[in-house]
């Protein structure tokens, strides 16, 4: 106690911190932000305007981000980088490690080689027509390129990026410039609200209020500061954010036979699941991200993303490039895939949304790094304009210059165009495929109608009838408690599909894949960030998917507690923020903390 | 007595990032090191907890880190290590890592201390790791000390206690699993410390903020050092790792560290 006592009475005492302005999270939105303000500041008609928070100094500019390091996110970017074009037009990837211009886009259709995914009726009847006419259809390692890529969905004149590595660069370019601080491993506990103004926030480390005049609230889909916001001021009428996925992705050292050419991107569909869309980008070094992406409209209760990505490196398409080679970054994340129809109240009095938790996400074009970007640039352009007139950060000034940028820009028009891309999704697979080609190829003037009800997990017993017996998956159940696994293995497994023969290398365990892929770390100093509001609620749950989903299996059924509470093991924890969206009672606090992954490569 | 405490401190790429060694004879380097994640060297940053430490218990002590590093990774590091505790920084832009000259680096931190206007050697602790994450040369703090005329070195430290007659009592680690425990009548003094006893101090963004004010100004005028290279390099190599994993529940303590044990045996 007396040690305790000792080090608190040490800690020196917070005082408010006054900035001019304040941003959360260092992704590609505040980076486009931090990007574009400090060299517009630097330009020669801002040279009178000095800070109000620190008279005689110029403005104090602030950046708060959660992970330990601000090359710790995680996204496999593919992206024709318009926006980031336009922002760095001498943009040398040459500069920046993992980054390629694309040179051969793909999309590739994957047949199921192992005859156990849950293929409906139409997508088996393609996969032997494939196969009958191979020749003529170039149908090759139980894969067929398809003839063309349709052109919402094409990247060609793009580039290649770890996010990671492109951040970091960003970061100290911007750091250099002395205009602006990025604090990592400093998370942001929710935003100061005060009389429906957004004042500042408040760290998490020590409950230090940061006071500014302007809140860059910009720290993603399942941030603090924007879900306390999206609480506070609900969301514009019709607005809601109700469609997610999970992101999760290797970063593969290819091995010496590879004959894949950097620049390479492949886009995929059919394989593991016919829901589930997987990726392959080839970045210089021989080097590879794959990854797959399982959406929150995938109707099984047992969602499980690392072991679909063991299935889905190990399809013979890919397979052939990828066997011996090495498992060198590992993540994942969630994605906000509502696009505008999750677009949340973009300014106020105070304070500014940009990003990914602005709705920036463009789910038709599978495009959202340079569509962040894009966004803090124009909040950028609007700040030094208002900051050049001398007027305040008031909802108005915000929404005139901010929001009418945007309104008038290219992604509001795209945006609208990929509103209603998915909706066809929520009526079934074809739908899905054919309303998407419906909105891209008529650039959103056709769209499939949205059901009334959203498509949820099923039960157990109604998602496997058919296939295990309702007393299988009682066993099954019983199995994982005891044994402290996964439900979703033992059941993947009960329905044949074949277990991941471990080569210690590419193919490694979920806690290696922490280990050694994502080098996850947790902090000592902070309490755990994931929290079940109400163990009566965990009680009466049947699904968990909490559990299933966990991209760390950080959520565990407790051998000690079985029909309990989950138990949560924050070194573990990737914050990927999923146990969050798929809790069908909303019982889980998900606060923001340091730590998380490691790698600076995803 | 308030003391003046300087820790020397570098950078090291963080170890748990992919390193790839390549391999220049007359420059080796790491593969994109500039855009790999840095850490405050974690031998320096011991040091650099317990100078908290002393300066927090003698009033008016004052902590400064010298560091010789690239000034925009050194800038990107200090963001984390300024919220650790109080301190001043001189920053020498130059190359980092592991592939410089032990005694060049030494004759750059000592030339930079030496250089301090202020600089009081009746109070002065040199402070810094025995080792470095980046190379382990273990060398640079006993270059740095005789550079700046500094007799009274010690080495793989563990503890420093101040007796009620201002003399230091030091202890270090010697062969054998055992410390030796010695006393030393005033400053000046180096100790190059071994791991200490302090735990990482949590971040305190109030303290990052309060510490920038000091910090930023001293990158901007960061003084340029180009070390000469004077050692040839016949090879790279990272430490090779095997990774073994085996999930076990309700194991006691002492059995996994015996099976451990027994593994790294074979």
């Amino acid at each position: 106690m007396t040690a305790m006592h000792d080090e608190l009475t040490d800690q020196p005492q917070t005082q408010p911190l006054d900035a001019d302005i304040v941003c959360t999270g260092f992704g590609p939105a505040v980076a486009g932000f931090l990007w574009t303000l400090t060299q517009g500041l630097q330009k020669p008609e801002m040279a009178g305007v000095e800070s109000k928070a620190m008279p005689g100094l110029p403005p104090q500019i602030v950046c708060y981000e959660r992970a330990d390091d601000i090359s710790f996110g995680v996204s496999g970017v593919v992206t024709r980088a318009r926006a980031i074009r336009a922002s760095i037009p001498n943009l040398d990837p040459a500069e920046i490690p993992l980054a390629a211009r694309v040179r051969n886009e793909k999309l590739i259709y994957l047949l199921d080689p192992l005859g156990v995914t849950r293929r409906p009726a139409w997508m088996r009847l393609a996969d032997q027509l494939c196969r009958a006419f191979s020749g003529v259809l170039g149908v090759a390692h139980e894969g067929m390129a398809l003839p063309w890529v349709p052109e919402f969905l094409h990247k060609r004149d793009g580039f290649i990026f770890s996010l990671g590595q492109f951040n970091q660069w960003v970061g100290q370019q911007v750091m250099m410039s002395g205009l602006a601080q990025i604090w990592p491993a400093t998370p942001v506990a929710g935003p100061l609200i005060e009389e429906d103004r957004v004042a500042g926030v408040r760290l998490a480390a020590d409950g230090s209020e940061v006071r500014a005049a302007l809140t860059v609230v910009g720290d993603g889909p399942v941030g603090a500061v924007g879900r306390q916001l999206d609480e506070h001021f609900g969301m514009p009428a019709g607005h809601r954010r109700d469609e997610w996925a999970v992101g999760m992705k290797m970063v593969i050292d290819l091995p010496e036979n590879c004959t894949l050419e950097e620049g390479t991107v492949w886009h995929t569909i059919g394989f593991p699941e016919p829901e589930i869309f997987g990726f392959l980008y080839v970045h210089p070094g021989r080097i590879a991200s794959a990854g797959i992406f399982v959406p929150s409209w995938m109707d099984s209760p047992v969602r499980t993303s690392y072991r679909y990505l063991q299935h889905f490196i190990q399809h013979p398409y890919l397979w052939r490039h990828l066997r011996g080679g090495r498992l060198r970054s590992w993540g994942a994340k969630s994605l906000l895939e509502s696009g505008r129809r999750g677009e949340p109240f973009l300014a106020g009095d105070g304070y500014a949304r940009i990003g990914e938790c602005s709705g920036s996400t463009n789910v038709l074009t599978g495009s959202g790094v340079d569509e962040a970007w894009l966004t803090g640039t124009q909040l950028a352009e609007a700040v030094l304009e208002l900051l050049r007139e001398g007027k305040p950060f008031t909802g108005e000034n915000l929404e005139n210059t901010y929001v009418a940028r945007r309104r008038a820009s290219w992604l509001e028009h795209e945006s609208q165009a990929a509103e209603k891309a998915r909706n066809g999704f929520q009526w079934g697979l074809l739908p899905g495929f054919l309303g998407m080609a419906l909105a891209g190829l008529t650039g959103g003037r056709l769209s499939l109608p949205r059901p009334r009800e959203d498509r949820h997990p099923k039960k157990l017993t109604d998602y496997y009838a058919g296939r295990l017996s309702r007393s299988e998956i009682e066993r099954a159940r019983q199995r994982a408690e005891a044994e402290s696994r996964p439900l979703h293995d033992i059941l993947m497994d009960m329905c044949g599909w074949p277990p991941v023969e471990y080569d210690g290398q590419l193919l490694v365990s979920h806690q290696d894949a922490l280990l050694m892929g994502g080098k996850v770390q947790a902090p000592a100093d902070f309490p755990d960030h994931v929290v079940f509001r109400s163990p009566q609620l965990c009680l009466q749950c049947e699904a968990h998917l909490c559990v299933e989903i966990c991209s760390g299996e950080a959520i565990r059924i407790s051998p000690e507690n079985p029909a309990g509470v989950p138990a949560f093991d924050r070194e573990k924890c990737v914050h990927c923020g999923a146990c969050l969206w798929n809790c069908p009672v909303s019982n889980i606090e998900f606060c923001a903390a340091p730590g998380g992954l490691h790698s600076a490569e995803n | 007595m308030p003391y003046q405490i300087i820790v020397c401190g570098g950078l090291a790429p963080d170890p748990l990032q992919t390193l790839e060694p390549v391999f220049d004879p007359a420059k080796p380097s790491l593969k994109n090191e500039l855009m790999l994640p840095a850490v405050f060297d974690p031998w320096a940053a011991h040091a650099l907890y317990e100078a908290g430490h002393l300066a927090k218990q003698h009033p008016g002590s004052l902590v400064r880190v010298v560091s010789l590093a690239p000034k925009a990774k050194l800038q990107q590091v200090m963001m984390t290590v300024a919220q650790k505790l109080p301190f001043e920084l001189v920053a020498l832009d130059g190359p980092g890592g592991g592939f410089t000259d032990a005694a060049a680096v030494a004759a750059a931190l000592a030339d930079a201390i030496a250089a301090m206007q202020d600089l009081d050697r009746s109070r002065l602790l040199l402070f810094g790791g025995w080792e470095s994450a980046t190379r382990g040369a273990g060398v640079v703090m006993q270059r740095a000390a005789e550079r700046l005329g500094i007799t009274e070195q010690f080495l793989a430290v563990d503890e420093l206690s101040v007796d009620a007659d201002g003399s230091l009592l030091v202890k270090e680690r010697i062969e054998g699993g055992r410390h030796q425990i010695s006393r030393c009548s005033s400053p000046p003094a180096m100790l190059a410390w071994a791991t200490g006893n302090l735990p990482e101090p949590p971040n305190h963004p109030q303290t990052g903020m309060a510490n920038m004010r000091v910090i930023m100004p001293a990158l901007q005028k960061a003084k340029p050092v180009t070390l000469e290279p004077s050692a040839e390099f016949l090879r790279t190599a990272l430490p090779s790792a095997i990774r073994q994993t085996r999930v076990v529940k309700d194991v006691p303590a002492a059995e996994i560290a015996q099976e451990i044990a027994e593994w790294i045996r074979q």
